[in-house]
């Protein structure tokens, strides 16, 4: 059989290289592949849900098989975050719910002969434990020091949960290890966020400029279908990355650009197309603050400058500036999602964020469109306390202009120092793997360390569970309500999650867990309502629809209300800024004692020997999340690290052979990962997939699979402006052998 | 009739979501797979080019897998599509030996499985699985036959190749390029 060349070259589809002809058992079967799939009255009952293997929350149907079970989900036609097509991820959603590794009871950790260990609990066992524990903290030291982490629908009422014990400190790693800077940058130039799913008008866009961000590989499903519709449409592509990533090899400019210096190339297009008179003057004039000042800023900053850091021609930077002129308004310079790289982020940002002003993008067909959601009124509950204190009070008024909780900074502050009076003690962690998720791994098991309380509340036994008091099974988004998706868009559009089937095992839906909890703790009168159906009809009937109609529908689109999608030429528009214009000069920066104007600032390069370790996604992962599921990891199983060929050489590498890794501050990685040959990475860097590595042996498939990039990535360059954690300054070394286990760092 | 499929690898993006929609489709027991994709890169850094291919059985309109099958469980029907009748198959191997594209497996229950261009869904009106999930709508299927289908109207339009037509098997999945 020619397994070879397939184990070589395809990405995808699972090697064949254990299942042998000869040995088969010639069984006869009964029907055929092509009978089974046959429709039946049980595949005629679809239920609406909505995707939770990301944040895009497409809609979807589910359908059964013959058992009764579920047999697949495929995408809603009328929701606009899919247009009736999952991504890979959401195709393979299923293999959430199959996963034998789930969690599948709760947990309690207990001391036994001077062991511990987790016991098997009952559901009103782990809720008295944690009631008991945040009682205590409660009067101890005040509900402010319990900080709930989440990055799943559940949180939505575990944070009311949090809300009506005391606490405000409610936070997701999307903010400060993600998208943060971008929103920051886009608040204070626009005075709105570019939100979530991105309000990008790519699918009528004539040129799409990605600055690291590698559309294609990650799936945010709506965005690359519309560069999918775009690239039909003839559009000019322009991709600025080290790597030559999917969407480098679409574009008609690929700019190879030196890792660290995009900041050079963004002030340059600024500089060209003001001195060049290539910027759309009506609009600039019409709606914007501070040219002059931004004109005088960008002065210096030519092409041939710019040349000289990021070793792009200076006539490359020329023809792709007059390529976004050429096309504006409809250009988008894209500002990204994962943008927490070099700690400068929000400054970079505001960068793109003036560059799309100048180029006349925002609010204009093919730039950014002005999104609208409905709202829903809250299900009626007695006020919230006040809580009093925050845990900015600790931070010294550092990261003034951050507009979300930022999760290194609860971090920080759980880990006891003689300065505050106030330390976070307890955390409860809904859906996101901390291990995994926060750069500086000894930082967040110190802060683990110091707690007296850790509760975390997951689908599968991810690496936080391990350091859990209690670990509660949530079931998966197949088999739950959860709150109405309610999201901006072109229209606005809500989406129902019901649950398809029951919950496996002894799991349960966190609207669930947090009621119970909420009752444990005589918070009943937060939750008064006896199931969600309740809640969820109450909210629809205020907006004129009902469960019962979405359940039939899954998708329920409105009209829009407030303004137009696009700006309209005639009319005057006030932006919610201090100046009521977009402010290409920030006062709000200004004023918060930061850089008004975008500066660049040189970063770290790779010492001899080392390499930038980059990373990214995959089209079948989501973070950490998906490691374990049976169908993703059949098309992925492991990462692997990139290297140019040239690399390879001086090291005397093969390809495929598994290396391990030691970064600069001596951190070795646990685990060995494959080398993969590739010209499509600088000789400077390295390149890996975000997400693998994981050192829980519960995680049957996963554990040991691959190399983590979160355990490299030790030297954090937080952002003074909002408390990202940049992490695109780490260098690796690659080790041949297996390194001395006294070496090995967990 | 004459169906066919086209793939714009300049819309494909590789994510593999075809892939998984088949196998859950087809009930392809994880491990296996009916279609794969594959990435092919040209040239040095940074001087590249890249290309993306959903591929699976071409259905060729002369398919050497179906001459070389003892038990006649491999078969053309309606629309040249090339199935494999289970029952019929006795698990020899000869087809997956002959296919030049590697598009056969073993199915662990003892019989061969290939691609059926979700003949199932096709019936019913439906468009392939694979069609139907792709989020960058690279993939178009149809009858050749047919000038309105999308495919004729692709292959009419744009330039496309062929895999391996040396191997004289006239295959149906035209790649556009
Ligand atoms: S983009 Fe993919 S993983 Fe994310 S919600 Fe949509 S289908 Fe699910
Ligand atoms: S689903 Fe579409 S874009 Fe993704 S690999 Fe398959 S053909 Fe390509």
């Amino acid at each position: 059989m020619k397994t070879t060349r397939r184990n070589f070259i395809k990405i995808s589809g699972a090697a064949l290289g254990t299942a042998t002809l000869a040995g088969a058992t010639f069984d006869w079967v009964s029907g055929s592949a092509l009978n089974k799939v046959s429709p039946s009255a049980l595949q005629a009952i679809r239920t609406p849900t909505y995707c939770e293997v990301c944040f895009w929350k497409c809609a979807g149907w589910v359908t059964k098989n013959d058992d009764g079970d579920i047999w697949k989900v495929e995408g809603h036609n009328d929701d606009p975050h899919c247009n009736g097509r999952l991504c890979p991820r959401g195709t393979g959603g299923v293999g959430m719910y199959y996963d034998k590794d789930r969690l599948k009871h709760p947990l309690i950790r207990v001391e036994e002969n001077g062991k511990q260990i987790f016991r098997k609990a009952t559901w009103p066992e782990a809720f008295r434990v944690i009631g008991d524990k945040m009682r205590t903290i409660a009067e101890k030291h005040g509900p402010e020091c319990v900080a709930l982490f989440t990055h799943g629908s559940g949180g939505k009422f575990l944070g009311h949960l949090l809300k009506a014990y005391g606490s405000p400190h409610i936070t997701a790693p999307s903010f400060a290890q993600c998208r943060g800077p971008r929103e920051v940058a886009f608040y204070a130039t626009y005075g709105e966020g570019v939100l979530s799913p991105e309000r990008t008008d790519i699918r009528d866009t004539k040129c799409l400029v990605l600055i690291g961000s590698h559309l294609g590989e990650n799936m945010h499903n709506g965005q690359v279908q519309e560069m999918s519709q775009a690239i039909d449409k003839g559009a000019t592509i322009i991709t600025v990355d080290p790597r030559f990533s999917t969407a480098a090899s679409k574009s008609k400019h690929w700019l190879p650009i030196k890792p660290a210096t995009d900041m050079a190339l963004l002030l340059a297009w600024m500089n060209v197309l003001i001195s060049e008179g290539w910027y759309d003057k009506e609009y600039v004039e019409k709606n914007t603050y501070g040219f002059d000042q931004l004109k005088a800023h960008v002065q210096p900053f030519t092409p041939e400058w710019a040349y000289g850091i990021t070793t792009i021609e200076p006539k490359a930077i020329r023809d792709t500036a007059r390529e976004m002129a050429n096309a504006s308004p409809a250009v988008i310079v894209h500002p990204g999602r994962h943008v927490t790289w070099y700690g400068d982020d929000t400054q970079r940002l505001r960068a793109v964020a003036i560059l799309n002003a100048l180029l006349g993008s925002w609010g204009r067909r093919g730039g950014f469109y002005n999104p609208e959601r409905i709202s829903i009124p809250d299900f009626p509950h007695p006020p919230y306390p006040k809580s009093k204190k925050s845990y900015l009070d600790a931070l010294d008024g550092k990261y003034s202009l951050a507009t979300e909780v930022i999760s290194n900074g609860i971090c920080e502050m759980t880990t006891p120092s003689p300065e505050r009076d106030c330390n976070i003690k307890g955390w409860i962690v809904n859906g996101t793997n901390l291990i995994h998720t926060l750069p500086d791994q000894e930082a967040t098991l110190k802060a683990i360390e110091a707690l007296e309380m850790l509760v975390v509340i997951d689908t599968m036994p991810m690496e936080i569970t391990g350091y859990a008091d209690v670990v509660l099974p949530e079931c998966t988004y197949l088999e739950r309500y959860d709150a109405i998706r309610n999201s901006p868009h072109r229209e606005p559009v809500l989406s129902l999650r019901m649950p398809a089937v029951k919950p496996k095992y002894n799991s349960k839906p966190g609207w669930w867990i947090a009621k119970q909890l909420g009752t444990e703790m005589g918070l009943e009168k937060y939750f008064p309502y006896k199931n969600i159906e309740e809640v969820l009809d109450w909210q629809l009937k205020q907006v004129g629809s009902s469960l019962e109609e979405m359940k039939k529908t899954g998708v329920k689109k409105f009209k829009r209300e407030y303004d137009d999608l696009y700006f309209a030429d005639s009319q005057e528009y006030e932006f919610n800024t201090n100046t009521g214009k977009i402010e290409l000069y920030s006062t709000e920066m200004a004023a918060a004692g930061f850089d008004p104007l975008p500066q660049y600032t040189e970063h770290e390069q790779p010492p001899a020997g080392f390499y930038r370790l980059n990373y990214g996604r995959s089209p079948v992962h989501t973070f950490s999340r998906t490691a374990n599921n049976p169908n993703l990891t059949d098309i992925m199983p492991e990462n692997d690290l990139w290297v140019n060929p040239r690399v390879a050489k001086q090291w005397e590498l093969k390809n495929g052979q598994y290396v391990w890794l030691k970064n600069q501050d001596g951190i070795v990685s646990d685990f060995s990962i494959k080398v993969r040959f590739t010209e499509r990475i600088r000789w400077d860097s390295v390149y890996m997939v975000h997400g693998f590595g994981h050192g829980a042996k519960k995680l049957t498939r996963a554990f040991g699979k691959g190399a983590s990039d979160t355990q490299m990535i030790s030297n954090v360059k937080v952002d003074p402006v909002m408390g990202g954690t940049g992490m695109r300054s780490n260098f690796v070394t690659i080790l041949l052998e297996k390194p001395n286990e006294k070496e090995v760092t967990s | 009739m004459r169906y066919a499929m086209a793939i714009d690898t300049k819309k494909c993006v590789g994510c593999s979501d075809c892939v998984i929609a088949c196998q859950l489709e087809n009930n392809v027991p994880v491990g296996y797979c009916r279609e794969w994709v594959v990435e092919s890169t040209n040239g040095t850094y940074p001087n590249l080019e890249m290309e993306f291919r959903s591929e699976r059985c071409h259905h060729c309109a002369n398919p050497p897998c179906v001459r070389c099958c003892p038990t006649g469980a491999s078969h053309i029907e309606e629309g040249g599509v090339v199935l494999v009748t289970h029952e019929q198959c006795i698990g020899c191997g000869a087809c997956i030996a002959s296919c030049p594209y590697d598009a056969r497996y073993p199915h662990p229950e003892g019989y061969v499985d290939k691609c059926t261009f979700c003949i199932h869904k096709v019936r019913k009106g439906e468009q392939p699985a694979c069609v139907s999930v792709c989020p960058t709508q690279c993939l178009y299927f149809g009858d050749l036959d047919d000038p309105n289908s999308e495919v004729s109207k692709k292959i009419a339009i744009r330039k496309y190749k062929r895999l391996k037509t040396e191997a004289g098997t006239d295959p149906q999945l035209y790649f556009l390029i």
